[in-house]
C-alpha cells in the first residue's frame, strides 16, 4: 500500500518535472538560464502581490437604530442617589440652647463644654460682641456681592491690614469661610506639573485642595521628619527638572486629626536644602502658639519671611468666622484674581470682620490669655495620665487634646462606636459635653480615631478636674 | 533670574469661539467681533514688548530667589498684569456701608498707573446697581435686625465648632425646618458658605463611575465640586435641552469605557435656575422632563432665584410650574436675596440623612454664624408674611415691576440687553474691551456704581455691564439710573440696536 502511494507521487512528480522542463528548457533570458521552478517562484509571487493589494475584511459595523438606543436607555438602571440608610447614620448631634462658650445648655441641663475650639474664651466677650452688634447696624448682616463687585466692605480692608500688621508680613488676604481658604489657596499656586510633598495626616480642607490642584503629592509619614527627609531626597534626585517646576511642602502647624505639632525648624532646614516652598496652616495655632499668639513660626523663632503661605481659618481662637492668608506682596496680590473661594464666592459679612478685628486688638492687649491656656492644657495633662483604657495621643503645647484607645479593637469603626458610647455616657450622666473623632467618607485621613477635647482658657479647675473624674469614671466602666 | 524663554505661545491665548446660539442671542455681528479681536490684539502686542522691555532692564530685580521656579510664572499672570491692572479701578471697589440701594462708594487713587490703588477718605453716594440684593435685605430691616441682634448677645458670632461637634443650635435647626418647607421638600441641611455647599456635596454624591453632565455656564462652584468628585463630567450646550438629550442618550449607551460598555453607577445632571451673566432662567421644565425619562438625577442650583422669583418667592419650580419633588437636589444660597451667607440643599429624608452623615462641610467646617442664621429665618418669614405685614409680598411685587420697567426701558433706547423678563438680572451687552472701563468710570462719575465683566468671567467677545435690580430701589432711583445709563450708553456707543421713536411718549 504505501509502496503503491510511493509511486505514485514520484510518477507524478516526474510528469510535472517534465511539462516544466519542457517548454523552457531552453530558453536563456539576458544570459540567465530559465530553469522551470522560476515559473512556480514567479507565479506565487504574483499570487501574494494580488492578494496584499486586497482590502483586508471588515465586519461592517452597522451604527445603532434609534430603537435600540432607546431599549439600552430603557434598560439601563441608575444607582440610588444615597446608599442604604443604617442605624449610625441616624445619630444627631445634641442642640445647644446657648453660646458655646465654656459653659453651654443643652436639652435645658448646664453642661461643662469641651467640644468648642473656643481657645482664648473670647466667645462670649463684650468688647467683641460690641463690636459686632455696632458693625450689623451699620452694614447690615451680609455683604451681598463678591470682593470684585461691591462686595469689599471697610472692614475688609482694615481686618486684612490688622492682621498683616500682627504677623508681621506685608500683606493679606480675607476669605469668607475657614475651610474654603486652603482649599482655594493651593488650586491657585499649585498646577499640573507642580510637586507636593504633605503630610498624611493632613485634614479633608487641604486634600481636597491637593486633589483640585492637578498637581503630583506625594505623602510622608505623619509628622516624621525622616520620612519627609527621604522623600525631598528621592524626589529632588529623580527629577532631573527639578528646578524648573514648583515644589512645596504642605503641613499643618497643629494637625487637627492627630493634635500634633509640625516641628517647623526641621522644616525650614529642609526647605531650604532642597528648595522647596512651604504652605503652613494654622488654623489651631493662630491665637495659641508663641509668646504672643503669633503661631508657629513664633513659637519656633523662625522668621516669618521663611514660610512662604501661611492660611489660617479663623473660626478657633479669634472666635469668628471666615479665613485668612498671608505671605508676600506677590502671594497675596496673585490671589485676588486666581483663587476661586476669594473671586466667585460672597465676601465676609462684615460683622465677622468686625469681630476679628477686635479679637485681635483683645489678643495683643491680654498676651496673660496665653498663659492661661497654657496652664489649663498643662492640668487637663496631669488630670488624665491615669484613664484606664484611654492614653493621650498629642503634643503637650496642643490646645486639642487626643486620647486614644490603649488597645484598638481593629477596626476605626468599632473603635469609634465605643468612644461614641463613651461620650454619650459623659453627656448624659456627667453633663460634659466631650466628641469624638468624625470621618467623611471622603476622607483620606488613615490616623487613629480618638476623643478630642479642645481646652479654653475660658475653663476654670473645677471644669477641668470635673471632666477628667467623669472621664475617669465613665472610661472605667466602658472599656475595662 | 528668571528668563522668557521663547516658548510659544509667548503669550497665553484665550479661546475666542462663541457657539452659534449664543452669538444669535447675543446679537454679535461680524465686525463688531472683529473690532473687538483687534483691541485685544493691540493689548496683547502692547503688553508682550512691555514683558520683554521688563525682561532686558529689570532681570537683576527679579525678586524671585536663587534655584526656585518663580511662583507665580510670567506666562500665569500676563492678563493680570498687562490688562487687568490697567482697568483694576473699575473693580473691587470698596463700600463704606451697607451694600442698599445707595452706597457710600469709597475713592481710590493710584500713584504708579493703577498698579497699586489707595484709599482715600472721601466717598461719594452712588446708586447701587450691582450688588446682590434683590429683597432689599441687605441693610437694617425693622423686622430683622433687632432679632438678628438679640441673636448675637444670645448665641455669640460663631459656635467656634462644627455641626457635627457642638455648632448645632436651636436656630440651626428651626432654619432647615422652615427652609425645607420654603422650598417645598422634606428636608434640608445648611452650611455657613455657597460656595463651599457645591464643592462638597457633588462628591458625596457622585463619586468615579459616575457621569455629571452640566450646562456649560455653569459657575465656578459647581465646576468645582464636579472636578473634585472624581466622576467624569461633560457639558451641554447652554440651556439647549435638544443637546441634553442627545449627550444623554449617547452617553447611556456608550458607557463609562468605550471598548467594555461598563454602564455608568448614576448620572447628575446639573443646572442653574437663573444664570448669573446672561440672566436667564433654564428651561426647568423641558430639562426635568428628559431627565425623567433617561432616568438621570437632577440638581438645582438656585442661587439667584430662591427668593426672588416666583408669584410667592419660592423661585424657579415656582415661576416655571415645576413640582419640586420632580427635582432631586434643590441647592440655594442666602446670600442674594436673604441679606445674609450660606447655602442649603434640600432633598429627600434619606438623601439629608446621609449628607450629615458624610458630607465633609458639615462634619469638619465652622456651622453659620447664629446671628446669619436668624436674619435668614427672618427674611423668610418676611417672605411668607408670618411677621403679621405684606411686606414680603409688596417686597415681591416691586422687584418684579422695577425689573420688568427697567429691562423694557433699555431695550427702547437700543441697548442689547439679555435676561428673560422678570429676572432681577440683566446684562447690557458692550462686546469691546476698552468700552469697560469707559462705562464703568462714567457712571461712577454721575454717581451710578455699575458692575462691567469681561474674560475670564465672560467669552473673550462678550464683555458686558450687569445690572441687579433691588426691592429697594424706588421708581426715582430706577429712572436716575436709565437717565444715565442712556446717556453713558450712548458716549460709548453700546445702543447697537435702533432705538424705538420718541413720538409715542411726546403725545402723552
Amino acid at each position: 500500500m504505501a509502496s503503491a502511494v510511493m509511486n505514485m507521487t514520484t510518477a507524478a512528480l516526474d510528469w510535472v518535472t517534465v511539462i516544466f522542463d519542457a517548454p523552457l528548457a531552453r530558453a536563456v533570458v539576458f544570459g540567465v538560464h530559465i530553469d522551470g521552478h522560476l515559473v512556480v517562484e514567479v507565479l506565487l509571487v504574483a499570487v501574494i502581490l494580488f492578494q496584499l493589494t486586497r482590502k483586508s475584511y471588515k465586519p461592517p459595523k452597522k451604527p445603532l437604530t434609534e430603537k435600540e438606543i432607546d431599549d439600552l436607555c430603557e434598560e439601563w438602571v441608575p444607582e440610588p442617589l444615597h446608599p442604604p440608610i443604617t442605624e449610625e447614620m441616624k445619630a444627631e448631634p445634641p442642640i445647644l440652647e446657648s453660646a458655646a462658650g465654656p459653659h453651654t445648655v443643652i436639652d435645658g441641663k448646664e453642661v461643662v463644654n469641651f467640644a468648642s475650639a473656643n481657645y482664648l474664651g473670647l466667645l462670649g466677650n463684650e468688647k467683641i460682641a460690641d463690636s459686632c452688634i455696632s458693625s450689623l447696624e451699620k452694614y447690615g448682616v451680609g455683604s451681598c456681592g463678591p470682593r470684585g463687585f461691591y462686595g469689599t466692605i471697610d472692614v475688609h480692608l482694615d481686618c486684612e491690614t490688622r492682621i498683616a500688621k500682627f504677623m508681621g508680613t506685608p500683606d493679606s488676604i480675607l476669605y469668607s469661610y475657614g475651610i474654603s481658604t486652603i482649599f482655594s489657596v493651593i488650586p491657585a499656586f499649585c498646577k499640573k506639573g507642580d510637586i507636593i510633598v504633605a503630610d498624611e495626616g493632613v485634614h479633608w480642607g487641604v486634600q481636597n485642595g491637593l486633589y483640585l490642584s492637578r498637581s503630583t503629592v506625594v505623602y510622608f509619614k505623619h509628622n516624621d521628619m525622616a520620612s519627609l527627609e527621604s522623600t525631598l531626597e528621592k524626589l529632588t534626585r529623580e527629577n532631573k527638572r527639578a528646578e524648573k517646576i514648583r515644589r512645596y511642602i504642605v503641613v499643618e502647624a497643629i494637625y487637627q486629626n492627630s493634635g500634633q505639632i509640625a516641628p517647623l525648624n526641621e522644616i525650614v532646614r529642609l526647605k531650604e536644602k532642597y528648595r522647596f516652598r512651604v504652605i503652613l496652616d494654622e488654623s489651631h495655632s493662630f491665637g495659641v502658639l508663641g509668646n504672643s499668639g503669633r503661631g508657629l513660626a513664633e513659637y519656633y523663632g523662625v522668621p516669618i519671611e521663611k514660610i512662604d503661605i501661611i492660611t489660617a481659618g479663623m473660626g478657633n481662637a479669634l472666635a469668628t468666622d471666615g479665613g485668612f492668608c498671608t505671605g508676600s506682596v506677590r502671594v497675596v496680590d496673585h490671589q485676588r484674581l486666581s483663587s476661586s473661594g476669594y473671586v466667585f464666592s460672597a465676601s465676609l459679612p462684615p460683622y465677622l470682620a468686625s469681630a476679628a478685628i477686635s479679637a485681635v486688638n483683645y489678643l495683643e492687649g491680654n498676651p496673660s490669655l496665653l498663659a492661661q491656656l497654657r496652664s489649663n492644657i498643662d492640668l487637663l495633662w496631669k488630670g488624665l495620665s491615669d484613664i484606664p483604657g484611654l492614653e493621650i495621643a498629642s503634643h503637650p503645647l496642643s490646645p486639642i487634646v487626643y486620647l486614644k484607645l490603649k488597645k484598638s479593637t481593629g477596626s476605626s469603626k468599632s473603635d469609634l462606636e465605643l468612644l461614641n458610647v463613651i461620650t454619650d455616657r459623659v453627656l448624659k450622666e456627667d453633663s460634659v459635653f466631650i466628641v469624638s473623632t468624625k470621618r467623611s467618607v471622603l476622607d483620606k485621613c488613615r490616623l487613629p480615631v480618638g476623643i478630642r477635647l479642645f481646652v479654653s482658657a475660658g475653663h476654670s479647675e473645677m471644669d477641668i478636674h470635673k471632666v477628667c473624674d467623669s472621664l475617669r469614671r465613665v472610661a472605667a466602666l466602658v472599656l475595662v | 533670574m528668571t528668563v522668557l524663554l521663547p516658548i510659544p505661545p509667548l503669550v497665553p491665548i484665550p479661546p475666542i469661539a462663541v457657539p452659534g446660539e449664543v452669538r444669535r442671542m447675543v446679537r454679535l455681528t461680524y465686525l463688531t467681533a472683529l473690532t473687538t479681536l483687534l483691541g485685544y490684539v493691540v493689548f496683547f502686542v502692547f503688553g508682550f514688548l512691555r514683558d520683554l522691555f521688563r525682561e532686558l532692564f529689570d532681570w537683576s530685580k527679579s525678586d524671585d530667589l536663587r534655584g526656585y521656579a518663580p511662583i507665580c510664572p510670567p506666562f500665569e499672570d500676563f492678563y493680570t498684569r498687562r490688562i487687568y491692572h490697567r482697568i483694576q479701578d473699575c473693580f473691587a471697589r470698596p463700600i463704606a456701608s451697607a451694600p442698599d440701594a445707595w452706597i457710600d462708594v469709597v475713592e481710590r487713587y493710584s500713584n504708579d498707573n493703577n498698579k497699586t490703588l489707595h484709599r482715600s477718605s472721601t466717598a461719594s453716594r452712588c446708586l447701587n446697581l450691582g450688588s446682590y440684593n434683590y429683597l432689599g435685605f441687605a441693610a437694617g430691616d425693622e423686622y430683622c435686625t433687632p432679632r438678628v441682634i438679640e441673636s448675637l448677645k444670645k448665641y455669640a458670632p460663631t459656635a467656634c465648632s462644627a455641626r457635627a461637634d457642638a455648632g448645632t443650635t436651636r436656630l440651626h435647626v428651626e432654619l432647615e425646618e422652615l427652609i425645607a418647607r420654603f422650598v417645598g421638600k422634606p428636608e434640608a441641611i445648611t452650611f455657613g458658605m455657597g460656595y463651599v455647599t457645591n464643592s462638597s456635596i457633588i462628591p458625596v454624591l457622585v463619586g468615579e463611575g459616575g457621569l455629571i453632565i452640566s450646562d456649560s455656564f455653569n459657575h465656578n462652584s459647581i465646576v468645582s465640586g464636579a472636578r473634585a468628585s472624581g466622576a467624569t463630567v461633560h457639558v451641554f450646550r447652554h440651556n439647549s435641552p435638544s443637546h441634553l438629550e442627545e449627550v444623554l442618550r449617547e452617553q447611556i449607551v456608550k458607557g463609562r469605557q468605550p471598548g467594555t460598555h461598563r454602564p455608568w453607577r448614576k448620572i447628575l445632571v446639573i443646572v442653574e435656575g437663573i444664570y448669573s451673566m446672561e440672566g436667564e432662567f433654564c428651561k426647568l421644565p423641558e430639562i426635568v422632563a428628559i431627565c425623567k425619562k433617561y432616568k438621570a438625577y437632577i440638581y438645582l442650583d438656585e442661587a439667584h432665584s430662591i427668593g426672588a422669583v416666583g408669584k410667592s418667592g419660592r423661585g424657579v419650580c415656582e415661576l416655571l410650574g415645576v413640582d419640586p419633588a420632580d427635582i432631586d437636589i434643590m441647592m440655594g444660597t442666602f446670600t442674594k436675596s436673604f441679606g445674609s451667607c450660606g447655602g442649603y440643599i434640600a432633598a429627600s429624608e434619606e438623601i439629608i440623612r446621609y449628607l450629615k452623615h458624610a458630607c465633609p462641610a458639615h462634619l469638619y467646617a465652622t456651622s453659620m454664624s447664629p446671628a446669619a442664621v436668624q436674619q435668614v429665618i427672618s427674611a423668610i418669614k418676611v417672605v411668607l408674611g408670618e411677621d403679621g405685614s405684606n411686606r414680603g409680598a409688596k417686597k415681591l411685587a416691586q422687584i418684579r415691576e422695577g425689573s420688568n420697567y427697567f429691562r423694557s426701558e433699555l431695550k427702547k433706547m437700543g441697548f442689547v440687553v439679555l435676561g428673560d423678563n422678570d429676572s432681577p438680572v440683566m446684562a447690557i451687552m458692550l462686546y469691546n474691551l476698552a468700552k469697560l472701563p469707559a462705562f464703568s468710570r462714567a457712571c461712577l462719575r454721575q454717581n451710578v456704581a455699575v458692575v462691567t465683566v469681561g474674560y475670564p468671567a465672560t467669552p473673550v467677545l462678550l464683555a458686558r455691564a450687569r445690572i441687579c435690580i433691588s426691592a429697594s430701589h424706588t421708581r426715582e432711583d430706577l429712572n436716575k439710573g436709565l437717565k444715565v445709563i442712556s446717556e453713558v450708553g450712548g458716549l460709548v456707543g453700546a445702543k447697537c440696536l435702533p432705538a424705538e421713536p420718541e413720538k409715542a411718549k411726546k403725545m402723552d
